[in-house]
């Protein structure tokens, strides 16, 4: 007798979308999404991990612990060239001491090669065949695309919105559609219609707007809860927030190669320093370049690469005269604390602008 | 009828008000404990505030700041909530205006704050650790049996001040406690600390930061000597410390509530309405939100802490 399979995997923003469409399509299995991320995740993360471990494993701990509480019994986990490699075999491990019964899949996003997952698929879903898999493939490639494209929209405009909570509503029946996708003329319809329906959202934004940029750790990137939503904060004042980092950079864009990265944070840098250290030095120049007035650079409390490349930002804001505010999260992160440092951020990046038009009117 | 603003910074461990005329003069000052209950302390500042003022002098506007800016603002229905920061920073730059570099140590918070042509080009504030601030020095003047205000003094007596680890507070207080036992001086002890103080700082806080003259040290440890004199030898410059230094944040931010340009005439006796505050956890989603409720003899008057709907009132 087959058990019935039920696939979970840690939440990171909204990309539990097209994972789980993904998943739906290829493996004729259930999912069970664990609930979204609150301070209890966190709480239970945080209890069953090495006190010194790098909160994103926190998270995603919290969220396999919650996912087989509801009947999960397949887990996947990626990796990555940090302490992010070590997390599937410790977060296994910690698991199975708890007493849970489990399957484990890792992916490593690193040495990313759909065959090897194809064979992984086949031994959840003897039916799948290669086309299938592949047009699947095919299709959370483009839907990461239209998400990625969607939220950067949001980001620049959702600080500018004319009526309180248009973006969130029209973000929640666009994330119902998009999961219910099964081929590419579905997803094509849909993001044409959201297109459409993002640019018909009243916005009042000024051209001089404060723009600020978010550099740092994928994981507190992307993963709102973990930065004590710092880039709805950003938006509650009223400024425009860039980021490069979402999973289409990581997975597919060709600026994401070592190669261009190191280019591009010449001549602050010359070798790798580690995971996507030299992305937050390359865009952190980038960044500066463009005129951005300020830049926020975050990451999980010990993360080695970021904390690499911070004296390097340091010289970027000397060079450049750009402001750059540090933040470290951890469990034990006071919300209170980031907001202080983000208003003092927010009246500095105004007090400078102010000054700056005035100079110029001078000149 | 003269007209005048009031500041309010109530910190951690202090509460302190001001109250200043439209060309900045201090008309009414006060500095007091926080306790714990930073409502009591701005009853009993404001009480004190209004002794020092005549009849003929009508608060406008109100500012408040520091770690209670919101509770306190929210009860004395204030013009000016803003943060501490740019709070120090305004109040600083009115008595100094060539300012480049502040220094500020408070309660339970350090922060530098680089200033170019008057306004604020970069700050940094202590993110995860409290070592070397004022409860710290604190609690270590507790534990020699020395008066935190003649720490300072005592600490100027030393001629080799103690090397003490104080990377972490926990670890300085064994550190501290172990050099006591082999036979270390008193005051060298103390001299190291202030020492120890000043390094942290420097290294935390400070780090990449170019510290360029004039600079002013400010925030309650200012009062400090030893760790003035410290921040000289380790700097090499001289640092300034104004006798104001502690009301900096509070006419900071009553220069921001005068220039809001939005005015109501203050009334004193606020210190006379009873406010309460609840707080609970909200307990409708996981979250577990804590929500805080201000209430104005038995009226909500405001209510924060909330992450989603389910907690709104």
């Amino acid at each position: 007798m087959s058990v019935e399979y039920k696939i979970s995997f840690p939440h990171m923003g909204n990309y539990y979308i097209p994972i789980a469409t993904f998943v739906k399509n290829t493996l004729n299995a259930k999912i069970c999404l664990p609930p979204k991320i609150t301070k209890k995740t966190l709480e239970l993360g945080t209890k069953h991990s090495p006190d010194f471990v790098c909160v994103p494993f926190k998270y995603n701990l919290g969220n396999y612990i919650e996912a087989l509480e509801n009947g999960a019994n397949v887990l996947i986990q990626a990796g990555g060239g940090c302490r992010f490699g070590y997390y599937s075999e410790v977060q296994e491990e910690i698991l199975r001491n708890l007493g849970y019964n489990f399957k484990f899949f890792n992916i490593t996003s690193r040495t990313f090669k759909p065959l090897l997952y194809y064979k992984m698929f086949k031994e959840i879903n003897p039916m799948l065949t290669i086309k299938n898999f592949l047009y699947s493939f095919y299709l959370i490639y483009k839907q990461i695309a239209v998400l990625d494209k969607f939220e950067d929209y949001i980001r620049e405009n959702i600080g500018f919105q004319i009526n309180d909570g248009d973006f969130k509503r029209l973000e929640k029946k666009f994330h119902d559609e998009l999961i219910t996708i099964e081929k590419i003329k579905d997803l094509k319809s849909i993001s044409i219609k959201y297109t459409k329906l993002l640019k018909e959202v009243p916005i009042n934004k000024p051209n001089d707007c404060l723009r600020v940029g978010i550099v740092g750790e994928i994981y507190v990137l992307m993963e709102p809860f973990s930065s004590c939503f710092l880039e709805e904060e950003l938006a509650k004042k009223g400024i425009e927030v860039k980021r490069y980092i979402n999973i289409s950079y990581l997975l597919f864009s060709k600026e994401h190669k070592k190669t261009n990265t190191l280019k591009l944070a010449k001549p602050y840098l010359q070798y790798n320093i580690g995971a996507d250290g030299v992305d937050s030095v390359a865009h952190s120049k980038v960044l500066a370049k463009k005129g951005f007035d300020g830049i926020i650079h975050i990451k999980p409390f010990g993360c080695t690469p970021e904390i690499n490349c911070m004296p390097i930002l340091e010289k970027i804001s000397e060079d450049y005269k750009i402001p750059i505010l540090y933040f470290s999260f951890d469990s034990q992160t006071s919300e209170t604390g980031v907001k202080t440092r983000l208003e003092a951020f927010h009246d500095m990046l105004l007090m400078r602008k102010e000054k700056n038009k005035k100079w110029k009117e001078l000149t | 009828m003269e007209r005048a603003y009031l500041g309010i910074d109530v910190g951690s461990i202090s509460t302190k008000g001001v109250v200043i005329n439209d060309s900045n003069n201090i008309l009414a000052e006060k500095y007091l404990w926080t306790e714990g209950n930073p409502i009591q302390a701005v009853k009993n500042l404001l009480n004190e505030l209004k002794t020092q003022l005549n009849d003929n002098i009508k608060v406008k506007a109100v500012g408040t700041t520091g770690s209670a800016r919101k509770l306190v603002g929210t009860i004395l229905n204030a013009q000016a909530i803003k943060n501490e920061i740019t709070a120090h920073a305004i109040g600083t730059t009115s008595l100094y205006p060539y300012v480049k570099t502040i220094l500020e140590i408070g309660g339970q918070d350090s922060k530098i704050i680089i200033m170019d042509d008057g306004i604020v080009v970069d700050y940094a504030m202590n993110t995860l650790c409290a070592a070397g601030t004022g409860s710290f020095l604190s609690s270590q003047a507790k534990r020699l049996g020395i008066e935190v205000d003649e720490f300072g003094t005592y600490a100027l007596k030393s001629s080799s001040p103690t090397k003490i680890a104080a990377r972490c507070t926990v670890f300085a207080e064994s550190d501290l406690v172990h050099k006591a036992q082999i036979g270390h001086k008193k005051e060298d002890i103390v001299a190291g600390l202030c020492k120890a103080v000043v390094n942290n700082y420097l290294n935390n806080v400070g780090k990449g930061k170019k510290i360029r003259v004039p600079i002013v040290f400010q925030g309650g440890v200012s009062k400090n000597i030893g760790v003035t004199k410290a921040f000289e030898e380790s700097i090499g410059e001289k640092v300034i410390v104004d006798e104001h230094g502690h009301l900096m944040g509070c006419l900071g931010i009553a220069i921001l509530a005068r220039d809001s340009k939005c005015e109501q005439d203050f009334d004193f006796n606020i210190k006379d309405m009873k406010f309460e505050t609840k707080g609970y956890e909200c307990e409708k989603c996981s979250n577990n939100c804590e929500i805080i409720k201000v209430y104005r003899n038995e009226e909500l008057i405001d209510y924060w802490g909330n992450k989603c709907d389910n907690g709104a009132q």
